[in-house]
């Protein structure tokens, strides 16, 4: 995979030789990097449109994270595949014409298979073009790697996108709807608390599991510290 | 916010320290040095201080809620002040936990967090169940104000922070009203006039019901509300009382209250088979309170006399459009909540004068 002479380059910036050679435990690093180190939605805050706007349930979350994770590895590999031929002024638009054609047949594969689903999630399955995430793993990362480590780093940032959003989804369907994955948890009586199924609810909800996931990192430093 | 803003620095040296307001805990410096008195002390402003703290404002603020709520309790009976002392206790409950977390010193002694628990009890309905009152006061304390630092830097009013997350969260419970009975014994529910105007306006049935509500019951308060919403008489008593001693200003509620008469009298002129009079939009809902206790609110509202008036006419103004044409009845909380997010750059562009130019500084006073 990585055995591509360099010299056949154009002199791009953005281009750097590609790495001779990859072990084993450098693909482990690139994956677990993405799931909580440089988690797009809780560390980078990246990714937060489709984070925020269709987290209304731990499923729809679970969905749209799968989505994202099925694009990100093809658009990541091709982008490694590619990264030799495509000359560097160019590579933005390269980049999203690949995304673009991997959303374009996730969007009609989720409309073939999964039809009612496609329907909640609407208009933010074609958006997955625009997602930072996609995008930036594309540009920063795989255009620059060979294609094991450009896999490895797709799964492990799409697998933390995903994680994310079910716990977001879950948090607002818990307290929104008194229900997990579509089963009751509270029980009838629970009265909803609708607002963190509405739009504000999503901030709400992000803002305060931020603040939990900082106010944890901060404890664990500060024990590393001791 | 003891202090008055405006008041151009004197030539009178600071009397020593006068009480520091208890909002922080002030780091005293070392004193390992005393040095002797010097001759000239130079010191940043403010330069006036007044022998007064934010545990008095609170005081006389909740002092001159007083006549409002003896109403709303008379109207409604012990469930109401059942709900009123599950807010309070709420509040200073969450106060406590909210600054032990993080910390700081424990101010509930302010009365700052007994005075939202209350303005948020006033805004609920009289049968509100318990755990509206106590979700409603976590949510105004701890998403109101601790969130962003405590008293003094909350850009929201907490207590209709509160209101609005119950009512967004909860409409059956927050508008289920309930028409006044002695004590609360023959209670049997009513929609409020605001209420019933909206009912009539989405069923295209002209004004409803709600013209038949007397105005002179209206002033006086026996109509169906909140539990501190309802006396026109009682919130203008304390209102004035606020006025008179000077913890609010004119600007806001004159601007805000006179916007929406303006508005609703024009409506009113163009088509009175459609839209009701003003007298009726400035009596009903939470008008008169949130006009006199909430959108005055030192600590959400812009600081200068021009600030107020464009702060108020917002208010007013939202006030108008939501109740005319929006999809809540009410809309005193959410004007108020717009416009407190306004805030920031009302002030940026009327800032106060520096003293002596005669002219506003080129740069607002917030970055």
């Amino acid at each position: 995979m990585s055995s591509a002479p360099s010299t056949a380059l154009p002199a791009g910036e953005g281009l750097v030789a590609p790495a001779p050679s990859f072990s084993l435990a450098e693909l482990g690093d690139d994956f677990r990097r993405g799931i909580w180190q440089e988690n797009g939605v809780f560390k980078q805050m990246l990714g937060l449109c489709p984070a925020l706007a269709v987290t209304t349930t731990a499923v729809n979350g679970l969905a749209m994270g799968l989505a994202t994770l099925a694009v990100m590895i093809a658009s990541s590999s091709s982008v490694s595949l590619f990264r030799n031929l495509i000359p560097a002024n160019v590579r933005i638009p390269a980049f999203i014409v690949m995304i673009a054609t991997f959303v374009t047949v996730v969007d009609l594969s989720m409309n073939a298979f999964a039809h009612e689903l496609h329907k909640t999630l609407g208009l933010f399955i074609p958006l997955i073009v625009v997602n930072c995430i996609v995008l930036g793993r594309a540009d920063a990362f795989a255009s620059k790697r060979p294609l094991a480590r450009a896999i490895a780093d797709s799964v492990g940032v799409g697998v933390g996108f995903t994680l994310a959003l079910v716990a977001l989804g879950g948090v607002r369907e818990l307290l929104g709807f008194g229900s997990l994955f579509g089963l009751s948890i509270f029980g009838a009586s629970y009265p909803p608390f609708l607002i963190f199924v509405l739009p504000p609810g999503a901030f709400i909800a992000l803002g305060l599991m931020l603040a939990a996931a900082n106010h944890y990192g901060a404890t664990a430093a500060k024990k590393v510290g001791n | 916010m003891d202090e008055p803003i405006e008041t151009p620095p004197t030539a009178t040296p600071p009397q020593g320290e006068a009480k520091p307001p208890p909002k922080k805990p002030t780091k005293k410096p070392p004193k390992s040095d005393p040095a002797p008195a010097p001759d000239y002390v130079l010191s940043s402003s403010p330069h006036i201080r007044k022998a007064i703290s934010i545990r008095r404002i609170m005081g006389e603020v909740l002092l001159a809620l007083l006549p409002a709520t003896a109403f709303g309790l008379y109207l409604f009976g012990p469930h109401a002040l059942w709900v009123l002392s599950l807010c309070v206790a709420g509040s200073v409950a969450t106060e406590v936990v909210c600054q032990r977390w993080a910390g700081t010193r424990v101010t509930i002694s302010d009365g700052s967090a007994a005075l939202t628990g209350l303005l948020l009890g006033m805004t609920l309905p009289p049968q509100a169940p318990w755990w509206i009152c106590l979700i409603g006061a976590v949510v105004a304390i701890g998403l109101g104000k601790h969130v962003f630092g405590g008293l003094g830097y909350n850009p929201y009013n907490p207590a209709l922070l509160g209101r609005v997350v119950l009512l967004i969260s909860f409409p059956a419970q927050m508008t289920a009203y309930y028409s006044p009975g002695w004590w609360g014994v023959d209670a049997v529910t009513s929609a409020t006039p605001l209420g019933l105007l909206q009912e009539a306006r989405i069923r295209s049935m002209g004004l409803g019901e709600a013209t038949q509500l007397s105005m002179s019951d209206a002033f006086f308060g026996f109509m169906p509300g909140s539990i501190g919403e309802t006396s026109t008489l009682a919130l203008l008593a304390g209102g004035l009382f606020l006025l008179w001693r000077r913890h609010i200003t004119w600007d806001i509620p004159v601007a805000m209250l006179g916007t929406v008469a303006a508005g609703s009298a024009l409506f009113w002129w163009i088509d009175p088979s459609r839209y009701m009079p003003p007298q009726f939009h400035l009596m009903t809902g939470g008008l008169m309170l949130a006009a006199f206790f909430m959108a005055t609110d030192m600590v959400t509202s812009p600081l200068t006399t021009r600030g107020k008036l464009i702060f108020g006419f917002g208010c007013g103004l939202l006030t108008v459009i939501i109740r005319l044409w929006g999809g809540y009845a009410e809309a005193v909380s959410f004007a108020i909540l717009l416009m407190n997010s306004a805030v920031p750059i009302i002030d940026k562009y009327t800032p106060p004068r520096l003293y002596g130019t005669g002219k506003p500084p080129a740069q607002g006073p917030k970055s």
